[in-house]
């Protein structure tokens, strides 16, 4: 407008300017009056004092920020990250004492785990000529590359005692019990693949400690029953060290290029996937079984129903 | 007493977890058994007490009136895992900011490291190689581990202790997990990281770590020390043996689970293809003490020698 009209943009003000008392102006044809623009600005000035009053707060949470019950259900309800959560659990579930939160922050972990991991492969090539100098890179030139691999691995040593924790605490509350046996089967199997990520990245940083660990670890592998080329009925059977499940691991016979390779494959790609499988499974069964398991009230012995076959 | 070796051990920063579960599982085993016995008292006093049976909301926290029986999660539960998430993050920063990530040489196929360890939470199965041969302790003995987690829901056939801690109720259940866990499977991460030195050699927590030390003792098969000399006799004599390790161990694990008349009831409700799973894998469990008595007590190396495979 401006660009094809300059000569109503010069006029219009003056005009404006000597016919109205109040100081409204017009520009391009809209009256322009101070105080209304003050009471807008005062306006939107109040509006941030109360961001949930806001339209673009509306549009993202879409439930009112407040204490009622029904308020505070929809939160929880209309959230994807909560969803998985009910609306209301029992009292005492929410008490430390019952759970010890070990699932929670075992999950925690994992999502810690597949941040820094995600950060550290930025830096990382699973080659055997860069991937120790990647490891020196990140120690000694990379901002905070040093404190980057340090919570990777602590991380993943916590969550394997976070997972067996987990393990107990379910056990001792017999929280595997009907309806949840098929849930405590997903865990374990949970449980052996946090093991297996934990092993599968002990190789990645090539050096001594993980080459020997997995060489030791792998080395079992030659013992396997009908599978490998020392186990029993092995030999029989046609293994040789070049046939055998231990070659399958480590893509030959000895720990090198390809068996990097493979432990960095397995290690980012397809046991995390598998993870996310189970744990998605893992979840949606808790709640599907009837939300965590207690604290239960106390069953007596006398109360104990006939089996049904 | 070595205190320099013994920090040398316990200092290392990969060892952190293991130093850390001696602590922790002693806790949360107490902590467990302490609600656990609580909750036992209650139902005590609800078996003697037949009208508090009707009327007691039947946990320990009494329950007042005018309370509501559910909270909503949020806040309630989700402040909490808030701030255990907040928790976990400063606990990790500061771990990670004292505690370096170990990185030895780079990987040399040519200099093996003595001892080269597996990761800490294998070291079990590392130090079940002492007692068994590869294939049972590396392939076997995993296999059976998880496969005998994964069936625990459905061999158990105790209704009780569902949803809260209990011993009373629940004594086999919860002996047979605590032995599997903690005395076999977390021992044996202790022993494999803070007693297994050089050469895999057993050096007590003090002790140097002598590169140069030897151990002179002659490990036997059972049969040698029988005197049987020739095949097939041998594997004959082993199979015996291992046949009677068997027939007593389950003999001694029927005569647990069936020792008091709830537990026989137990016993009533599970079929016997349950049974036999239960069995099964409760005489695997306990040839692993008994191999390991066997080694450590008698220098016995194998009990059932055979061309194939060696028990």
């Amino acid at each position: 407008m401006a660009e094809n009209n300059p000569t109503e943009v010069k006029d219009e003000p003056s005009e404006s300017a000597g016919g109205n008392g109040n100081g409204a102006r017009s520009l391009l044809g809209v009256t322009i009056d101070p105080d209304e623009i003050k009471k807008k600005a005062q306006i939107d000035l109040e509006g941030l004092k109360q961001p949930t009053k806001t339209e673009v707060y509306k549009s993202i949470f879409r439930v009112k920020h407040d204490q009622t019950a029904r308020s505070r259900t929809l939160g929880v309800l209309s959230n994807v990250f909560l969803h998985l959560h009910p609306a209301k659990v029992n009292r005492d579930a929410v008490r430390y004492n019952f759970t010890w939160g070990m699932g929670g922050i075992s999950f925690y972990l994992f999502w810690v785990l597949t941040w820094t991991g995600v950060l550290l492969m930025f830096y990382y090539h699973p080659t055997k000529v860069q991937a120790f100098r990647d490891i020196l890179y990140l120690e000694h030139d990379v901002p905070f590359g040093k404190l980057l691999r340090n919570m990777h691995r602590w991380a993943a040593h916590a969550m394997v005692l976070t997972v067996q924790l987990h393990m107990f605490r379910v056990f001792l509350t017999g929280s595997y019990k009907k309806p949840r046996q098929f849930n405590w089967s997903v865990g374990v199997i949970l449980l052996v693949l946090t093991l297996l990520l934990s092993f599968t990245g002990y190789l990645l940083p090539d050096d001594q400690l993980g080459f020997w660990a997995v060489t030791v670890g792998t080395n079992m592998a030659r013992a396997t029953p009908i599978l490998g080329h020392e186990g029993p009925f092995g030999p029989e059977l046609g293994m040789t060290p070049f046939n055998d499940v231990r070659f399958a691991l480590l893509g030959g016979s000895i720990v090198d290029a390809n068996a990097l390779l493979r432990a960095y494959i397995w290690h980012c790609i397809a046991i995390p996937g598998f993870a996310a499988i189970f744990m998605i499974v893992h979840f949606w069964r808790v709640r599907k079984d009837g939300g965590i398991s207690g604290p239960a009230p106390i069953m007596l012995e006398k109360e104990i129903k006939p089996v049904r076959r | 007493m070595d205190w320099h070796q013994l920090w040398t051990i316990v200092s290392l920063p990969d060892n952190i977890p293991i130093v850390g579960m001696l602590f922790i599982i002693p806790f949360f085993t107490w902590y467990a058994l302490r609600q656990a016995r609580a909750n036992d008292r209650l139902v005590e006093r609800l078996e003697n007490d037949p009208d508090m049976a009707k009327t007691h909301h039947r946990k320990v926290q009494p329950f007042k009136k005018g309370w509501v029986r559910e909270v909503a999660v949020w806040p309630y539960l989700l402040r909490m895992e808030f701030l255990a998430a907040i928790i976990v993050t400063i606990i990790l920063m500061v771990w990670s900011i004292t505690l370096d990530a170990p990185l030895e040489e780079p990987a040399n196929p040519s200099l093996t490291m003595n001892p080269s360890k597996a990761p800490w939470y294998f070291l079990g199965l590392q130090e079940m190689l002492v007692y068994f041969d590869p294939w049972i302790a590396g392939v076997v003995m995993p296999t059976l581990i998880i496969i005998g987690l994964i069936v625990i829901p459905y061999i158990d056939a105790n209704p009780l202790g569902n949803g809260y801690y209990t011993y009373k109720q629940r004594r086999f259940a919860i002996w047979a997990f605590i032995f599997g866990f903690i005395i076999l499977w977390c021992s044996m991460i202790v022993i494999g990281t803070l007693i297994r030195g050089p050469g895999w050699m057993w050096f007590w927590p003090g002790m140097t770590w002598d590169h140069n030390r030897l151990i002179f003792e002659i490990n036997r098969d059972l049969h040698e020390i029988v005197g049987i000399t020739s095949q097939p006799w041998i594997g004959i004599f082993g199979g015996l043996v291992v046949g009677g390790f068997m027939v007593v161990a389950g003999y001694a694990c029927h005569r647990i689970i069936t020792a008091t008349e709830f537990s026989r009831k137990i016993l009533g409700r599970m079929s016997l293809l349950q049974y036999a799973i239960m069995q099964g894998l409760l005489i695997i469990m306990l040839a692993l003490p008994v191999k390991m008595a066997a080694r450590l007590l008698f220098r016995i190396k194998y009990v059932w020698v055979t061309p194939w495979f060696n028990v």
